[in-house]
């Protein structure tokens, strides 16, 4: 490969806004070749092992490996229509309820932490008020400051509001600890968008709520999209403190079960407990699959590269 | 404001000050919440003196710097290998990389586990066993291994977002001019590509350091910090099981609260040092409206 080769035409370079990877385009023509694509895969095999076992072992009676060693069936997931079947799940809360109280903990934990973001990021984005700069870094403290660190003593503040071992306390807790992340991302949208806009809105004689909420909001629903779709991910998947904070499990979400099924019956019940998982890791995957632009956009907001 | 600064106050504020306070006393389930007293500076002596603090000191640093070097360099690998093939190869793979990070981790941590299966169940033995490696349970005959890779996979796709993001924000002409002047892949790599990224590359590397010192999840799920005694514990760890999940049943709170003051001190420090670096006052420029 030599100079003469030089695929891009002067006429060519269209910069797009979202820095869709124009550099890239170029760089890839000029170095095509097999080998980063090898280097890239084998980089990923365990990736995709891991996940095509989960999907395959679900669906056989018994797996060696990667080797199915018994035939194909549906029985693994007779949990959702016959759970009185499965003897693993006898002494533990079924699963429609616990799925109800994954999703109600995950919306809440989403919508907390939206509305709050939302009004905290605009105010820092636009009003000047004493202590601003200080509580701009200290949410910026927070948000890199590793918040599993403090858990013994929210164990104390949770007991003293009198919210231990209830689901809104844990709500709580999820959504002050996906705040600083979420008022940071949401300042950075609102950042982005011009004030000449709210100038004249302003100057109108529209109020200050009513600015943010008519004509700054519906700019920034990309952000919200992505900020929601995160917290409802992350409050999904959540294990630690629906663990730690609602020990008796008359509440519990389906990380609890999981993580019971993982402690009693490592070497039990493969399928079932792979079915288990497929069916709790599903929803998330299916929502990346539709909406990994908006999740990949956080990063655009919320880290300055 | 009001609900965020109710929130932050309750759950972050409040609780750093009650670890701090919580750290000198004998606070425990034998105390009860309400018969405990202060005990001056006992609990750090104790930790001074215990005899497990060394070596799960010493098992938090392995594990940081390992990781770390994993999570940095799998990161800038994947990010730099996929900004450069087939734009839609390469947002395929990094998709893929996303995965670990956006499932539960018990279900994470249910895949590994059971992929180090001893035989004849584990993927790992039957991808190893043409090298000849004997077949075994991983976990217990590898822990560190194991856990360095568990978090590994999760740990590379935040390294390999950002820098994705930075790599693409660099002007194509820059590429361009070192092709026309002659200029190879590596080349171009080593001296466009890196140091450009040398701010993402700070920026990872303190993020995650803090991340790293106090994770703990993946490691209670997949080793409890065992095999055998504090095989793989690790500090955070440590103080979750003094203060809340203890294996004796007496739940230490003061204890656990020291160990945790411990990482908080640290995770300052490390915070401190990260808006230094990173240049806090661009941040928080004065706003472009001022009206109340």
């Amino acid at each position: 490969m030599t100079v003469t080769t030089t695929p891009t035409s002067p006429a060519a370079p269209q910069i797009t806004p979202e820095l869709a990877s124009p550099s890239a385009g170029a760089l890839s023509r000029g170095l095509f070749s097999a080998l980063p694509y090898a280097v890239l895969f084998l980089f990923t095999v365990p990736i995709l092992l891991l996940y095509g076992w989960l999907a395959f072992s679900s669906f056989f009676t018994r797996m060696e490996g990667l080797r199915p060693a018994g035939p194909f069936t549906l029985e693994n997931w007779r949990f959702l229509w016959a759970p009185e079947t499965v003897e693993q799940l006898n002494n533990k809360p079924p699963i429609i309820p616990l799925t109800i109280n994954t999703l109600v903990f995950s919306l809440a934990t989403a919508a907390v932490v939206l509305l709050i973001s939302s009004m905290a990021g605009y105010a820092l984005s636009r009003l000047y008020f004493p202590g601003r700069r200080m509580f701009l870094g200290s949410v910026l403290l927070l948000h890199s400051f590793p918040s599993v660190t403090l858990l013994i003593a929210t164990f104390m503040v949770l007991r003293q509001l009198g919210l231990y071992d209830q689901l809104l306390g844990v709500i709580l807790v999820k959504a002050a600890f996906e705040l600083p992340l979420g008022i940071w991302i949401m300042k950075g949208f609102f950042d982005t968008i011009p004030w000449e806009l709210e100038m004249a809105a302003l100057v109108d004689g529209a109020g200050r709520i009513t600015t943010w909420w008519r004509i700054v909001m519906p700019l920034v629903r990309p952000g919200l999209l992505a900020l929601g779709l995160l917290a409802f991910v992350s409050g999904w998947n959540e294990f630690l403190l629906p663990f730690v904070f609602m020990p008796s499990g008359s509440q519990a979400t389906l990380s609890i079960l999981m993580q019971a099924l993982l402690g009693e019956g490592r070497f039990v019940d493969y399928g079932l407990v792979t079915a288990v998982g497929l069916y709790y890791v599903l929803p998330v995957l299916l929502l990346f699959l539709f909406a990994q632009d908006q999740l990949m956009k956080i990063y655009g907001g919320g880290v300055k590269g | 404001m009001g609900p965020a600064l109710i929130l932050v106050m309750a759950f972050f504020v409040a609780p750093v000050i009650l670890t701090l306070g919580m750290s000198f006393t004998d606070m425990a389930t034998t105390t009860g919440l309400a018969n405990w007293h202060w005990s001056g500076t006992e609990n750090y002596e104790r930790m001074v003196r215990g005899s497990f603090t060394l070596l799960i000191l010493g098992n938090t640093l392995f594990y940081v710097a390992v990781a770390l070097t994993f999570n940095i360099l799998m990161g800038l690998g994947v990010a730099l290998l996929s900004v450069h093939v087939e734009p839609r190869t390469g947002s395929f793979f990094r998709a893929i990389w996303l995965l670990p990070r956006i499932s539960p981790s018990v279900v994470y941590v249910l895949m590994w586990t059971w992929a180090a299966a001893a035989p004849p169940y584990g993927v790992i033995n039957q991808l190893v066993a043409p090298f000849g490696v004997e077949g075994r349970y991983w976990i217990n005959s590898d822990p560190w291994l194991m856990v360095l890779l568990v978090n590994g996979f999760v740990g590379a796709s935040f390294g390999m977002l950002v820098f994705t993001s930075a790599i693409r924000s660099i002007p194509e002409e820059l590429f361009r001019a070192a092709w026309v002047d002659g200029a190879n892949a590596w080349q171009i790599v080593r001296r466009i590509t890196l140091p450009l990224l040398r701010w993402p590359i700070l920026f990872v590397l303190t993020y995650q350091t803090m991340s790293l010192f106090s994770s703990y999840e993946y490691i209670l799920l997949l080793t409890n910090g065992g095999p055998g005694l504090y095989r793989t514990e690790v500090w955070s760890l440590w103080a979750f099981h003094t203060a809340l999940n203890s294996y004796f049943g007496n739940l230490e709170f003061g204890y656990g609260a020291a160990l945790a003051a411990v990482l908080v001190v640290m995770g300052l420090l490390v915070s401190f040092i990260l808006l230094r670096l990173f240049r806090f006052n661009d941040l928080v420029s004065e706003p472009r409206i001022e009206i109340t």
